[in-house]
């Protein structure tokens, strides 16, 4: 049996450019056309990433694959594009303003060094919406914002993403002769690779500046720019190298499951809030209490209350225990408070005078005359056996909670700890906290 | 079984990669931050990629290119987030890209408060890109609606070929709940409808839903942000323009039966509905069962699926009653849309913006 196979040497369709007189574009397009022959490779797996302006209308004249998305953004789709299918050959085509606006993208590009080919198209203002200066618009040059001359300096494109990393980087101009083979080496390259093509837009830039061919290696030399092939290191892409950091077959980290192993006899819903300070362990000792409450057949829920800072400022742990399911929501005024630091006291300052005789607050000697309708009682960890860190103050407090209120038993405590890590620190605050 | 001690992020991470997600790309952002780093620790390990963008734009950007390549994807963020995700939001309403958007809230505006609860958002996902065309919208209430409603929104992403927005908040997402082993509910997601060759797009019949069209499957393919014909052509002929814009919401809009999700707690004689959605929703709850208690006839219902607004399941809970509450975390957003389908009958917020919860007795204090 034979196979008739379709040549894959056709990338460019029969549709004429649309392109003003003159213009750079349709010249480099050809030389992508004539790159991609060289290569042949199957035009369906070819995704040319468009960005916008004159040079985001050419993949409407490429029988390959086409994504055409927002302005600036051209490097983003093609970053997933590559990431999710490693086989697909993908080139960005953007003009000199998808820089500016997608500055950030290019050169965080160049750092992650994506497999994607980027192509720009500089033809130094914005052709389509009326000549307006954009990042590569040389100093001095008048276009119609920037009637007196241009103030801002040039962005150098090459520089940017070659010392970030970029592993293949090209300069030229659209009438460079060696252009094809420079697209095919860029597009062969495994990494990230930019070319900077620098052409004549003729209907805005060349009048206004009485721009020329020649102006064009003029310009670049003035601004002492370098030309030709700038950067080429071979360099593993990013999806190589992620695929290779991680087996793909490890499987999901399973659930936790808390066991059932002990009773309480808890007859409505209790509400616990913990009042300390960031960085002292409120959350996890009291995630624990959860825990242990959960191991005691009970429901718990725990919101958490911090300000943006990490190690500074306060923390508030309310935790809830039910002997029925309950789900997240304002548990109204709390029936137990701990307050164990200045920070958390001014956060439930509020709430504890709002607490009536029924309720209890845990406290330590320092704020014993806090102002509550709570029956308060004091905890002082000077009285421990051994010395209790500032750390396990949250921790302490609680098991003298969980063993002086009976909630559920202490033992659960030291289980829900001992399954926990820095089991060995935590289950002597809970001793020391029951010994209180 | 045993039980878990699980926080909504937990829940929805596990939503999403049950429900074959396969590409995860976002930005850090309090309170959304640990959907992420869940990501980036997980979707390895099933042969997925997850990637951190160096902001929002590139991560909804990259989302959408994967998904293109092939990827089922979702991205997660808060309130500085999705206001940068708008002209992408706008992309894959316009290039039809399954996508599937967590929204974490915070209070707004601005950096507002990144660690406190808001529902602000609920009008912004709606309306958040240039054009108003349609998008879905879906809000857990609980743990387990946070896992599966993570793997709803991408069934229907798929089915409608949109984005679908899950509307959580920080409580929601930062919660430990105590969830039993056995009350997930097991969750189907259909297969990607995927075709080749040809025209990528269809607008004829307008609510119809094309195949999508992926690349590097054997055929080229053109996809594209700008009005286009069915082939993926930029065009402005008058009749195709209609044609395209029609179809993008009539796709939408002529499907409501099945994108409609409530969760209704119906009184026969009911005097008052009390309707609620996300976090809120537990206080809804709450606040009917307390009123039933003090002998009070009332309905309640929890609405799952935003937008479109479920305005059958709403019509039907409001017959017979006389007033509707409605409590939400901002200034009476959702409320406008019950106004709408009220009829004369009388709606009231209960509203708060300080960055707490609604209490249930607030709730049941406008019921008496």
């Amino acid at each position: 049996m034979t196979v008739d196979v379709t040549p894959l040497h056709r990338y460019r369709n029969e549709t004429p450019y649309p392109f003003c007189p003159g213009c750079g574009h349709g010249s480099i397009l050809d030389k992508l056309g004539e790159a991609l022959a060289s290569l042949e490779i199957d035009p369906s797996g070819v995704v040319i990433v468009s960005d916008i302006g004159c040079a985001g209308l050419s993949d409407q004249y490429f029988d390959t694959s086409a994504f055409h998305g927002l302005h600036g953004r051209s490097i983003t789709y093609a970053t997933g594009i590559k990431l999710a299918r490693p086989e697909l050959t993908v080139i960005v085509i953007m003009g000199d303003g998808g820089t500016g606006i997608g500055g950030a993208h290019l050169i965080n590009a160049a750092r992650r060094n994506v497999g994607i080919t980027v192509l720009v198209f500089n033809n130094l203002n914005f052709g389509m919406t009326g000549g307006q200066h954009s990042t590569t618009t040389p100093d001095g040059a008048v276009t119609s914002t920037t009637p007196g001359g241009n103030l801002e300096h040039p962005l150098d494109i090459c520089g940017t993403v070659g010392v970030n990393g970029a592993g293949y980087v090209y300069r030229g101009t659209s009438f460079d002769a060696d252009l094809p083979d420079r697209i095919a080496e860029a597009i062969r390259h495994p990494g990230f690779a930019l070319l900077d093509v620098w052409e004549l837009c003729t209907a805005y830039f060349v009048p206004a500046n009485k721009f020329t061919r020649r102006d064009l290696d003029a310009t670049i030399d003035r601004l002492g720019l370098s030309t030709g092939v700038l950067s080429s290191r071979e360099v593993a892409d990013y999806g190589t190298a992620y695929r290779a950091a991680f087996d793909a077959t490890a499987g999901r980290t399973a659930p936790v499951l808390i066991p059932t192993t002990h009773a309480s006899d808890l007859a409505a819903p209790v509400a616990i809030v913990v009042a300390g300070s960031a960085g002292t362990k409120v959350r996890s000792a009291a995630r624990m209490v959860g825990e242990a409450a959960i191991r005691s057949g009970l429901w718990a829920t725990q919101r958490d209350d911090y300000p943006v800072t990490v190690k500074t400022g306060h923390s508030l742990s309310e935790v809830v225990l039910s002997p029925s399911s309950i789900t997240p929501g304002s548990a109204g005024v709390p029936g137990v408070a701990l307050v164990l630091s200045e920070d958390g006291l001014h956060k439930v300052r509020s709430t504890l005078q709002s607490m009536g005789p029924e309720t209890v607050v845990f406290t330590i000697p320092a704020f014993a005359g806090l102002e509550t309708g709570a029956r308060v009682e004091v905890i002082d960890p000077a009285a421990a056996d051994t010395r209790i860190p500032k750390a396990q103050l949250a921790l302490v407090l609680l098991a003298a909670m969980v063993s002086r209120l009976g909630l559920f038993p202490v033992e659960a405590l030291r289980e829900a700890a001992a399954a926990g890590a820095f089991s060995v620190e935590n289950l002597a605050a809970i001793d020391a906290g029951v010994a209180l | 079984m045993g039980r878990e001690y699980i926080d909504g992020s937990t829940a929805i991470v596990r939503g999403a990669l049950d429900a074959g997600c396969t590409f995860f790309a976002g930005y850090p952002i309090t309170p959304a931050s640990s959907i992420l780093m869940a990501m980036m620790r997980e979707l390895p390990k099933v042969g997925g990629i997850a990637i951190q963008g160096e902001d929002e734009i590139a991560s909804i950007g990259m989302c959408i290119g994967a998904t293109l390549a092939g990827a089922r994807a979702m991205t997660a963020t808060s309130g500085p987030g999705i206001s940068l995700y708008s002209e992408n939001i706008g992309l894959a309403v316009m290039g039809e890209v399954p996508l599937v958007i967590v929204d974490v809230q915070r209070l707004g505006p601005a950096t507002g408060g990144a660690t406190t609860v808001s529902q602000g958002d609920v009008q912004f996902v709606r309306w958040g890109t240039a054009g108003g065309f349609p998008v879905i919208a879906l809000a857990p209430s609980t743990v387990t609606e946070s896992y599966w409603l993570t793997a709803k929104a991408f069934d229907l992403a798929e089915r409608f070929r949109c984005p679908v927005f899950l509307l959580t908040d920080k409580e929601l997402a930062t919660t430990l709940t105590t969830v039993d082993a056995a009350a997930y509910p097991p969750v189907e997601v259909r297969a990607r409808e995927t075709g080749a060759g040809g025209a990528p797009y269809r607008y004829e019949p307008s609510d119809d839903v094309p195949p999508l069209h992926e690349f590097g499957r054997g055929a080229a393919v053109r996809f594209t942000g700008s009005t286009h014909d069915t082939g993926g052509y930029i065009t402005k002929n008058l009749q195709t323009v209609d044609a395209l814009n029609r179809h993008l919401s009539d796709k939408i809009e002529g499907h409501r039966d099945e994108i409609e999700l409530v969760d209704a707690d119906l009184e026969e004689g009911a005097v008052t509905l009390v309707l609620g959605f996300g976090v809120t929703g537990g206080a809804v709850r709450a606040a009917v069962a307390a009123a039933r208690r003090g002998g009070a006839q009332v309905s309640g219902l929890v609405v799952h699926s935003l937008w479109p607004v479920p305005e059958t399941a709403i019509t039907r809970a409001m017959a017979g009653v006389r007033r509707v509450v409605v409590p939400e975390l901002n200034l009476g957003l959702y409320r406008r849309e019950i106004e709408r389908l009220a009829g004369g009958r009388e709606v009231v917020g209960v509203n708060r913006i300080d960055g707490e919860l609604i209490d249930p007795a607030a709730i049941v204090e406008v019921l008496a």
